[in-house]
């Protein structure tokens, strides 16, 4: 029994979703080898090795996985499938996108978005936004499944030293190719791995208020801003800020929530954060019910009035 | 071109479902049920390219029970050309319904196929990706801009820290985002127009798919609640808490 971890990176480190995987891998109880397909990414390859409990690292270098398209990556997992029986990838944009393509490659089912590992073949995984969590069995050869990085503690990114091995790159599939990328720009911590995040909702108004009302808080504490699905809904937030069930899945140390009324699917992305604090002018906001501080206040003035007491 | 659009028939989102007491479930007899949101941003963007005049036939098909039928009647409200129904009583999990789409694509060779990127059931998020797969295509998820053109697709995609752009060539899978579009508000005549549009029915069998699950769900429980704090008066015990006694800043 041996676990394939397939990395996040951006081929000069590992993002810190990889850490998270590797422990839900180690839960299992197999080997746990970790698969880099990069270009150029020989400096993630050598991180990879690093992280305590990873028996090897399979560097796969080639033009052809630079963009990380799923065509592509799954190749690349597919060509070394066989030595595995479970295939783990992290629940983000990239995780998300190609393991179902090597699951149908496979013809094996997929499970998606585990919280929790409970045998070699049976694991946890929230359904319904969160309102019901599910334990399931897969009765599948090999077990294709994507992990929820809140739901597993990071694996220390130092203390291994793996064994790094390297493999022919897949060939392109010559269907999709990568045009660009446009990446939010910003010094703030990024939200799936901060310690801090205020988050704000539909009540700011405007994108205007929002960034006004928001940004001087998360300058103050250091935090990655987030929003409800309805801020983001009205144009008031990018959509890559969006927290709950269909956007970020987040647990910080502190989430302040802003004019959030705390829709079950926003809960579902944040309620397992650490601290929460709520402000909203509406005493009977769900959020409350979630909050470990409530603040039944006006945003627009307790914010500031937060902002200068800090 | 032809465009395949997948539907599927999940709780209404605004339903709140309760856990079944013998933990076998959640209970969905006689709640609402509807299209799933994602998938309603499918059709709408397929019926878009339709009308923009890239797309000659709009196809929804939807797979489960007789009822998928009435979601297969709104796609076709909000402009879907005509519908088609895989109909069977067992629980079809991504992968069978990845096999069954494979199997239409097959037959009705569409130059593009739009799913929603996750059902909001399951949550699942795959069988776009699935199906994009087992048919050999290029696929582009989490779509929040499409330009279609005779042989290839522009595809702006919703990826962690920011936007991505793919050009993959057609045929192809996309799987909607949030913000691809807003669906409109179907019409009553158009909900009468669609009552009479062509809607077909095959069972997986007719098809040769099996569809028998791979993954066995052992027991469905609430999630841990998690407890209600404390109500502060003013932001300066707030920030007196934060300090003292959650020690977090």
């Amino acid at each position: 029994m041996t676990s394939l971890v397939i990395a996040e990176h951006d081929n000069a480190s590992i993002k810190g979703a990889t850490l998270n995987t590797v422990t839900a891998a180690a839960a299992i109880g197999a080997d746990v080898h970790v698969l880099v397909a990069g270009h150029n990414a020989g400096a993630a390859a050598a991180a990879a090795a690093q992280i305590a409990g990873v028996s090897k690292v399979i560097h796969a270098d080639g033009a052809s996985l630079e963009a990380g398209l799923a065509e592509s990556v799954a190749a690349q997992v597919l060509a070394i499938a066989s030595n595995y029986t479970h295939i783990l990838f992290p629940a983000t944009a990239n995780g998300k996108n190609v393991a179902p393509r090597v699951a149908a490659k496979l013809d094996v089912g997929q499970i998606s978005d585990i919280t929790k590992v409970d045998s070699p073949d049976t694991f946890e995984r929230p359904i319904y936004a969160g309102n019901a969590i599910a334990t399931v069995q897969s009765a599948d050869a090999v077990k294709v499944i994507t992990v929820r990085t809140t739901g597993f503690d990071a694996a220390a990114a130092t203390g291994g030293s793996a064994a790094v091995e390297t493999a022919g790159a897949a060939a392109d599939s010559g269907k999709s190719s990568f045009v660009g990328r446009e990446v939010t720009k910003s010094d703030r911590p990024e939200l799936t791995a901060a310690k801090i995040i205020v988050s704000g909702g539909r009540a700011l108004g405007s994108s205007e208020k929002f960034n006004e009302v928001m940004t001087p808080l998360a300058d103050k504490l250091g935090a990655a801003i987030g929003a409800s699905r309805a801020a983001v809904d009205a144009g008031y937030a990018a959509n890559d800020l969006q927290v709950g069930q269909t956007g970020k899945i987040v647990a910080p140390q502190l989430y302040v929530a802003c004019g959030i009324s705390g829709a079950i699917q926003h809960l579902a992305g944040m309620k397992d954060s650490k601290v929460i604090v709520a402000i909203n002018k509406d005493p009977e906001a769900p959020i409350f019910s979630v909050a470990d501080f409530g603040l039944e206040a006006d945003l627009f003035t307790a914010v500031p009035e937060l902002v200068a007491a800090l | 071109m032809k465009v395949l659009v997948a539907v599927k028939r999940v709780v209404d989102y605004n339903v709140k479902v309760r856990v079944k007491s013998d933990n076998s479930g959640v209970d969905i007899a006689n709640v609402k049920m509807s299209m799933n949101p994602f998938d309603e941003i499918a059709v709408e963007e397929a019926v878009r390219l339709k009308e923009k005049g890239v797309v000659t036939e709009v196809i929804a098909v939807s797979c489960g029970v007789a009822q998928c039928q009435e979601t297969l009647r709104t796609a076709m409200a909000i402009g879907a050309d005509r519908g088609i129904l895989v109909e069977t009583a067992e629980e079809l999990q991504p992968l069978a319904v990845a096999k069954l789409l494979k199997a239409l694509v097959d037959k009705e060779q569409p130059g593009l196929v739009i799913l929603g990127k996750q059902a909001i059931d399951d949550d699942c998020n795959q069988t776009g990706q699935m199906l994009a797969a087992l048919a050999d295509m290029p696929q582009a998820t989490f779509a929040s801009k499409v330009e279609l053109t005779a042989d290839k697709a522009s595809v702006t995609r919703e990826v962690d820290g920011g936007l991505e752009t793919l050009s993959i060539s057609l045929p192809a899978v996309i799987t909607t985002d949030l913000r691809l579009n807003e669906p409109r508000y179907v019409t009553l005549p158009n909900i009468m127009k669609a009552k009479k549009k062509q809607l077909d029915t095959f069972k997986p069998e007719d098809l040769g798919v099996d569809v028998a699950p791979r993954i066995k769900t052992l027991k469905v429980v609430e999630p841990a609640k998690r407890s209600a704090g404390i109500k502060v008066p003013d932001v300066a015990t707030l920030v007196d808490k934060l300090k003292n006694v959650a020690k977090v800043i």
